[in-house]
């Protein structure tokens, strides 16, 4: 179990980026940003988001693939499988 | 009283934009001069032909691509337009072969998505929802 994953999942925007990436994989940085901004009225700066990025990316549950000059950010849930590993739903 | 009446996008080659711009895009050649060794050249939309004009202004300046990189590297559209249907402009473009790096997304008050205009910069289009 690893401390980075609790880190990561303790911020409500990075748990917002999360959902957002749930309702869409594969985004830009500015893409994140402006959904954070129009549908969440979150106002943080890129390098704000970007920092966000990495702590998540820390924790295994965002990856980021590059496609030729663009840079797109996935997805990963499978760190969470180790919550329910460590305290099984019933 | 100052107007805007012209507005530009850094393009690494502008008889490769004139064509994208033109034929791809839908807009409409306006004015081509020599400039040095460039063009003033300019575009405007078939639906306001006296509006804003387009220039499609060469990136040779040392600091112009190094600019458009850090943007694309982000995904950052610079320069953005208004299209009545983002859908529909998203459809049609795709079918003209022009790469979107973000689909349609609703973000509330607009809709936008944001595509490759294989110049070096990523454009966004953007409708007002009613």
């Amino acid at each position: 179990m690893s401390d980075p994953l609790f880190k990561a999942l303790a911020d409500p925007t990075r748990r917002v980026i999360l959902d957002e990436l749930t309702q869409k994989d594969g985004q830009t940085l500015f893409e994140i940003c402006g959904r954070l901004t129009m549908k969440h009225g979150l106002g943080s700066s890129r390098q704000a988001i970007s920092q966000h990025l990495a702590v998540l990316e820390e924790a295994g549950l965002v990856t980021t693939r590059r496609e030729g000059r663009y840079k797109f950010h996935h997805l990963d849930t499978t760190p969470l499988r180790s919550i329910v590993e460590r305290w099984p739903i019933q | 009283m100052l107007t805007i009446n012209v507005t530009s996008v850094f393009v690494d080659d502008q008889a490769k934009a004139l064509a994208f711009y033109t034929d791809v895009l839908g807009f409409v050649k306006k004015t081509d001069v020599p400039a040095g060794g460039a063009r003033w050249l300019t575009v405007v939309s078939p639906a306001a032909p006296d509006g804003v004009e387009l220039l499609l202004e060469p990136d040779g300046h040392p600091a112009a691509k190094p600019f458009k990189e850090a943007l694309v590297s982000d995904g950052i559209p610079f320069t953005s337009f208004a299209v009545e249907d983002v859908q529909a402009e998203y459809e049609r473009l795709t079918a003209a072969g022009v790469r979107f790096v973000q689909e349609p997304t609703d973000l509330g008050p607009v809709v936008t998505a944001v595509f490759d205009d294989t110049c070096g910069n990523l454009i966004q289009i953007a409708s007002e929802k009613g």
